[in-house]
């Protein structure tokens, strides 16, 4: 297990490596000169003598290679610069933003679980019924809806026509009647997902010896499905959460800009914007490390909770 | 002549099968349906789609027939414009698609072919690749590069042509064991030839499959961008930027909001649908598509 907990880390390398050169190479992106760049504030272009001094002092008169590897220090310091619109750390609004990414990860997940478990459960037991149908249908539609729309669907029903939640906005820290409609439009789309997989993983356990045992030696149908189906359909779904995780993360960089939900979405959005190259830096960075610490962690549960499951070397 | 026929059978199988398969039907269908409208949009649409008349801002939908659903906040005709719009989301999808299935399909085939240190770097950029968070890589890939189509094409090839080196990796890391394969090999065939009359042949259909679900990805994540104002800039009547154009009407004029973003769902449904039944049909061994 210790071996194999290694061997996933060292394979992580060649994609934070990847990630670390596009982040690096984002300042070379903007137009002009980044020391110029950096110093240009929110009052205007800076006079060249500082730009000089600046080039200097981080090191951007050096070679290229040099620059990337004194920036990767700074970065594996904790240190990821400044943000020119508010000249207060970058690393300060990351974690700020991640704060609130966190929360509404966390109740969409719940959404997301709340209904995708129970319709992949009752789809499966009444297989090619019309609400097995229905359900599918639903998840299908569910993959597909782009949910720039559905949040803006979402927000003109409950918002406009029947004001029951408000429109967007983080409220009072984030309170439940804004989390809502974003928690909803992201939920959806890993529920979808997650649906589809309960129900074939349901099926596969229905459809095992042990339950034709179970059936037959007169267990009631409620306990066969509870007990035995349930518990074994539940391994793939449960290691689905961390993937979902992930998938909620990809998600929130459109539906905490529709919503105006102050997480790291909005965040990237915003800095690329108002050209704030280092925010951009610090948040791809950041977003990226969070993904890929997240699929290994889902790769060792995975392992852990179904140990049949086997790795060859890769 | 004998292995054409047998190719040919093997095509109108599959053919024959996407038939019986209801929901790949419809999807087909809504496809070809879609294409129709887009190519013939200039003989379509009622109106120029970038024809701004301010006198006529905010028409609701069948309201007056020469704006039969109605128009935008600039008075431009939103039937002509969505019909132009199938044109931009599906060129983009075609363009992004096509140019990510040939690098993709060349890496793929270099990377199962030859193995070694080619498949070794190959395989790492793809895993690494594989492993980050896409819609915040291309986001920030199209917004650095400026905005733009162009961006966005760039910036979504970039995560795309992944999936496609590793399913070509994958079915010619297989074939390279097949029979036929090793024959052609100790019958002094070269590896130019093999690839192209053995390998190649062998792989277009997990790499269809790929590229129908691909196009569906490509098309959301190209309304996407454009709806966070990276991709399509105005007046260019592109669905994701007319949605995100529309929203400021929301309370005035929902369908500004509603229209568009229908339109992109039918087309990322209908690729979804042909994919998946060509998934089942194509490949019963099921590919892997990430």
């Amino acid at each position: 297990m210790i071996d194999y907990i290694l061997k996933r880390i060292l394979q992580l390398i060649p994609a934070l490596l990847l990630v670390s050169v596009v982040s690096f190479s984002i300042i070379y992106f903007a137009p002009g000169d980044p020391a110029e760049t950096l110093c240009t504030g929110p009052d205007g272009s800076a006079n060249p003598k500082s730009v000089e001094e600046f080039r200097i002092k981080m090191g951007l008169d050096k070679p290229l290679h040099t620059q990337y590897l004194i920036w990767l220090n700074n970065v594996l310091h904790g240190d990821f610069g400044y943000s020119y619109q508010s000249e207060n750390p970058v690393f300060d609004h990351i974690k700020k933003a991640f704060g609130a990414t966190f929360k509404l990860s966390v109740v969409s997940l719940i959404i997301s679980l709340a209904i995708s478990i129970p319709l992949g459960i009752i789809s499966a037991i009444k297989q090619n019924s019309p609400v097995d149908v229905a359900c599918m249908v639903g998840a299908s539609l569910g993959v597909s809806m782009p949910n720039f729309w559905l949040g803006l669907l979402l927000m003109l029903l409950f918002g406009v026509y029947l004001h029951w939640l408000p429109v967007a906005g983080y409220g009072d820290g984030g309170d439940l009647e804004h989390i809502l409609l974003p928690a909803i439009t992201l939920g959806t789309g890993s529920a979808a997902i997650t649906a589809r997989l309960m129900r074939s993983s349901m099926l596969e356990a229905l459809g095992q010896d042990y339950i034709q045992t179970a059936r037959a030696k007169g267990v009631s149908e409620r306990i066969v499905i509870g007990k035995h189906a349930l518990k074994n359909a539940l391994i793939p779904v449960v290691t689905m959460v961390g993937l979902n995780f992930g998938y909620l993360l990809n998600g929130s960089i459109v539906v905490e800009t529709i919503f105006g939900w102050p997480g790291i979405g909005r965040l990237t959005v915003d800095s690329i914007n108002m050209r704030d190259y280092m925010m951009v830096q610090g948040c791809i960075l950041f977003v990226a490390v969070l993904f890929v610490a997240i699929n290994l962690l889902v790769d060792i549960s995975y392992r852990y909770i179904d140990p049949r499951i086997h790795y060859e070397a890769a | 002549m004998k292995r054409h026929d047998k190719h040919n059978s093997r095509v109108m199988g599959a053919v024959a099968r996407v038939r019986e398969s209801r929901s790949a039907m419809l999807g087909l269908t809504i496809i070809v349906l879609l294409v129709l409208m887009a190519i013939f949009a200039p003989h379509l649409s009622p109106n120029d789609p970038t024809d701004v008349r301010l006198g006529d801002r905010l028409i609701s939908p069948f309201t007056e027939s020469k704006y039969p659903l109605g128009t935008d906040h600039l008075g431009r005709c939103v039937l002509s414009r969505l019909l132009y719009g199938a044109r931009i989301s599906l060129a983009v999808g075609i363009t992004v698609v096509g140019i990510s299935t040939v690098i993709g399909v060349t890496l793929g085939v270099v990377s199962g072919y030859y193995g070694g240190i080619s498949d070794s770097v190959i395989m790492r950029f793809v895993d690494a690749t594989l492993s980050l968070p896409s819609i915040f890589l291309a986001v920030v890939i199209a917004g650095m590069l400026g905005r733009g189509l162009a961006s966005v094409m760039i910036a979504l090839v970039a995560i795309e042509w992944t999936s496609y080196a590793r399913v070509t990796r994958g079915s010619v890391l297989s074939l390279k064991e097949k029979e036929f394969v090793e024959s052609a090999r100790s019958l002094g065939a070269r590896d130019s030839y093999i690839m192209a009359r053995h390998i190649l042949p062998n792989i277009i259909a997990p790499v269809i499959v790929v590229a129908t679900i691909g196009m569906a990805y490509v098309i959301l994540a190209a309304a996407a961008l454009s709806f966070l104002g990276f991709g399509a800039q105005p007046p260019t009547p592109e669905w994701g930027a007319m949605l995100n154009a529309g929203r400021v009407y929301m309370r005035t004029a929902p369908y500004l909001t509603i229209l568009p973003g229908f339109a992109i769902m039918l087309l990322v449904i209908a690729f979804n649908l042909l994919g998946d039944g060509l998934r089942d049909i194509l490949d019963p061994r099921r590919v892997v598509v990430e």
